[in-house]
């Protein structure tokens, strides 16, 4: 698409989504959010991008195949669903919390690393089936 | 001993970071594995020793290894023999580039039989051996460049997984029935076992697990398929190890399930009859690692046969006897190697006269043949003895067995001598002339093996105290040791006739491809040919199936589904409710529901008639976001913000597809859309019944106030959607995700094939 309005505001809509769906991602636990809105969030930062830009610009953020992203998710979830087995002798995918909250981020425990897995997935799912269709379209 | 195990395991594991020094300068270091843990096993003294670990402490599952006199044997073949075969790969496979896979699939094997035979827990034998099933059909497919190598390796794990799967069933119905899983407390309740109404059962069960492993008639076939795989797989698990592991569920089980005439009566039928069967078979083949593998089935037959007479000098027979073969089949599978690795030929009729190029090998080959013979004073003779003796004492029966045992017994001397003896006597043809003796690695281990057949003959003490121990772990009296010469006898005069008529079979019989051919016309009556015949009958059947209903329109997919569901739900709501909708509380309508709806009604209408796909798909789209704000009404915030991204990604999607195609064409006939038009309205129909019926009903709310009351108390999260997302429910999510990666990787996959349909193969 040539439109220059699209463009110039999709270089500011990029950052600002992201930002955006890691607030998401983040708020997840307490009020409406959570990985799977928040990688969708993410991953429609990108298609706008590449809806402006072209794919190709939109892929140069990625180092790697964005699918290389699903076994990084899946990998983070289930290494959070161990760490109370691993650490503590507790059944698989018991909560685990610290005690005090860390600024900016809040409560810090095993489900909110496993969010941050299925907020990984989800990007690398959406963005995977996206680029491959377009690229082949 | 746990840690045998884990050593195992651990080895194959490592291959991923050794595999390339492996190849190369550590060639070494997989010998030292089976090595070191031999002469552990060694070490162990003649002591039982057994050591348990909970696994599923809730279902009686527990990791028990337990090593008595049976197991002891079969873990000093396992690694004894896994030492020279490990040895001979480094020669046998050097340079291949496959190498280092090959010897993490043998690990595996190694770890996965050692568990097999130390098990003690019903649970974790299974595991084991369908681990030995899995780690041979890698191994049988080893050759993966050829097709028939991946065919067999498919029937092999085929046949032994059903056979699998029935040692599972037999272990859950006598875990059921005896109230434990262990098998010391199972032979404990033996009594009670079978008397049980569900004796036969278990004990067909465990006879279709031990029969398909040990390759016995009629699931015998897969073993010569299995020979495909490189030789030291088929030394090593076909004839040594794996095929033997039938044999040793039916030792095992004797104590539990045996004494009974059901049990021996079937294992002498079916043993009977494969060894009678297989030694026929083997007489007529040509190809050295054929007959080999034929042999083997009527020697595990010999095996079954003997436990099946049961009495306790039947069962030393049956363990001497495996001692033997592996002995004695280990050796002539190494030298058909060694023959098939520097002749590139199998064929004994075209092989003559190698012991000029290959005399260690003719050797080893020679005294191999002898000890099969069972000519004095080979161990082989030893074990024939008392396959003799315990027939002897059958009774009137006795002479039948007898007779089945020497004709056997006589056709395998002659199939014994076509491999271990007739490829190295007369002419030596030029073509061979040049050949050089093979390296040590190569010849050493089958010379060795070879002279155990012969040095455990001639000083009969050092197997004596390994046999002792055989009967005491099946809860029977210890045998007296085991002696070479008995005097003249009864015993005596049989093996004299059996070797006197196998010498005769190998002067009158000369082997041609004539009787093969003949073989081969009867080929329609063998079990595999018809079990091939039903796998491929139920192939038909599935094609004919999936095309019918899988014939790749979407639309009559969609429609199938939708005709279904309605007329399910219908034929419910009809038959089983007095219809009583309660519109009173969707009466209280805000003006923004009504604005909202009459959206919805608007861009449906749009989506319906419109004439270009692109405009469609924006009026689904608008459809979408119409339902979230009806979300966000109803106080779901969650849903809303789902659904809105959901939405948003799919028109992109439909647009990314649909912008592709032609533009938008009159493809269907007004007939067509009267009657797409009427299937969606009768569909619609039925939904919004469904939804009235269910506002009529109470509400179920306790799982729902669980979660609500518990979602901070427990899992420290005030969004209850989110809580129940990652952690009371974590383990579906986790599972969706997987599943969602599998979907992207087959969108991946498919659209990107397409790209290279040079690649395609016809």
């Amino acid at each position: 698409m040539k439109s220059i309005i699209l463009r110039t505001a999709s270089n500011y809509l990029l950052p600002l989504l992201l930002l955006f769906s890691v607030f998401v991602l983040l708020r997840g636990h307490y009020l409406p959010g959570g990985g799977f809105i928040g990688g969708l969030v993410a991953s429609i930062a990108f298609v706008l991008h590449a809806f402006a830009h072209g794919l190709r610009k939109a892929q140069r953020y990625f180092p790697i195949h964005p699918g290389f992203l699903m076994p990084i998710g899946l990998a983070l979830a289930l290494l959070s669903g161990f760490l109370p087995v691993l650490a503590g002798d507790q059944a698989f995918m018991t909560g685990l919390w610290l005690a005090d909250p860390i600024p900016v981020i809040g409560m810090v425990g095993t489900a909110l690393f496993f969010d941050l897995g299925v907020y990984i997935v989800v990007v690398g799912v959406t963005l995977t089936i996206i680029f491959t269709i377009s690229e082949t379209a | 001993m746990l840690l045998t195990l884990a050593l195992c395991f651990l080895f194959a594991l490592s291959m991923v970071l050794l595999g390339k020094s492996v190849k190369t300068v550590l060639w070494w270091l997989p010998v030292l594995l089976p090595a070191g843990l031999f002469f552990y096993f060694l070490s162990l003294g003649t002591a039982p020793q057994s050591v348990s670990y909970d696994w599923l402490p809730q279902l009686g599952v527990r990791l028990s290894l337990h090593l008595d006199g049976l197991s002891r044997l079969f873990a000093l073949l396992i690694t004894g023999i896994g030492t020279l075969v490990f040895a001979y790969t480094t020669a046998y496979l050097k340079g291949h580039r496959y190498l280092d896979r090959f010897y993490g699939y043998l690990s595996l094997f190694m770890g996965a039989m050692l568990g097999l035979v130390l098990s003690e827990n019903l649970i974790s034998l299974f595991v084991f051996w369908e681990l030995t099933s899995i780690s041979s059909f890698f191994l049988i497919g080893f050759n993966n460049d050829q097709a028939a190598s991946r065919k067999s390796a498919l029937t092999a794990l085929l046949i032994t997984g059903l056979g699998g799967l029935s040692l599972l069933a037999a272990g859950i119905l006598l875990g059921y029935i005896g109230n434990s899983y262990s098998l010391v407390e199972l032979a404990q309740s033996a009594d009670f076992l079978r008397a049980h109404p569900h004796y036969q059962l278990a004990v067909l069960l465990i006879f279709g697990a031990a029969f398909t492993k040990s390759a016995q008639f009629p699931f015998h076939f897969w073993l010569p398929g299995a020979m495909k795989a490189p030789t030291p797989v088929s030394t090593y698990l076909h004839s040594a190890t794996m095929v033997k592991a039938g044999v040793y569920l039916l030792l095992r089980f004797t104590p539990v399930l045996g004494e009974t005439d059901f049990w021996q009566q079937g294992l002498l039928w079916v043993g009977g009859i494969t060894m009678l069967y297989a030694a026929f078979h083997s007489i007529f083949r040509t190809d050295m690692k054929a007959i080999l593998a034929y042999s083997t089935i009527s020697a595990l037959g010999v095996m079954v046969f003997l436990i099946g007479m049961g009495t306790p000098a039947a069962l030393q027979a049956a363990a001497v006897f495996i001692l033997v073969h592996a002995l004695y089949k280990a050796t002539l599978f190494l030298v058909t190697g060694i023959v098939d690795h520097e002749t590139h030929n199998r064929n004994i009729l075209q092989l003559a006269g190698l012991r000029k190029v290959l005399l260690p090998v003719a050797i080893a080959g020679g005294l191999a043949a002898i000890s099969n013979a069972g000519i004095p004073p080979s161990f082989g003779f030893i074990g024939k003895d008392l396959m003799y003796e315990a027939a002897l004492q059958q009774g009137e029966l006795g002479w039948l067995l007898l007779a089945a045992l020497v004709i056997t017994n006589s056709l395998l001397l002659y199939a014994g001598f076509l491999v271990g003896i007739k490829p190295f006597i007369g002419k030596l043809s030029e073509q061979h002339a040049q050949l050089h003796w093979p390296s040590a690695w190569m010849w050493v281990p089958p010379v060795v093996l070879a002279l155990l057949s012969i040095g455990l003959g001639v000083w009969p003490v050092a197997a004596s105290r390994l046999s002792a121990a055989f009967l005491p772990a099946l809860g029977l009296q210890a045998p007296a040791g085991l002696q070479l010469w008995h005097g003249f006898n009864l015993i005596l005069a049989l093996s004299a006739l059996t070797i006197g008529s196998g010498l005769a079979l190998w002067f009158l019989l000369k082997p041609g491809e004539k009787a093969l051919v003949r073989l081969h016309k009867l080929a329609f009556l063998s079990p595999e040919r018809l079990l091939g015949g039903i796998a491929n009958g139920v192939g038909v059947f599935s094609v004919a199936w999936t095309s019918f209903f899988q014939h790749g329109y979407l639309r009559y997919y969609v429609m199938t589904i939708v005709l279904v569901l309605t007329a399910g739900m219908g034929y419910r709501m009809f038959n089983n409710y007095t219809f009583q909708a309660n519109f009173t509380p969707l009466l209280e309508l805000t003006i923004y529901e009504v604005s909202i709806v009459g959206i919805l009604l608007v861009s449906i209408g749009f989506a319906v008639f419109s004439s270009s796909r692109l405009a469609a798909v924006a009026g689904l789209g608008v459809v979408g976001y119409a339902i979230c704000l009806l979300f966000v009404f109803y106080s779901a915030p969650d849903l809303a913000m789902t659904q809105f991204t959901v939405d948003t990604l799919t028109v992109i999607l439909f647009v990314l597809v649909l912008y592709r195609l032609p533009k938008y064409m009159q493809i269907s006939n007004k007939l067509t859309i009267a009657r797409d038009g009427l299937v969606s309205i009768t569909f619609g129909a039925m939904v919004t019944l469904l939804a009235l019926l269910v506002l009529d009903q109470p509400v179920q709310r306790d799982v729902a106030d669980y979660y609500a009351a518990n979602a901070y108390l427990l899992a420290k999260g005030k969004n209850v959607v989110n809580v129940i997302l990652v952690d009371f429910r974590g383990l579906d999510t986790l599972v969706e995700i997987t599943v969602l990666s599998i979907a992207a990787l087959g969108v991946f996959g498919l659209l990107k094939l397409r790209l290279k349909t040079t690649e395609r193969r016809g």
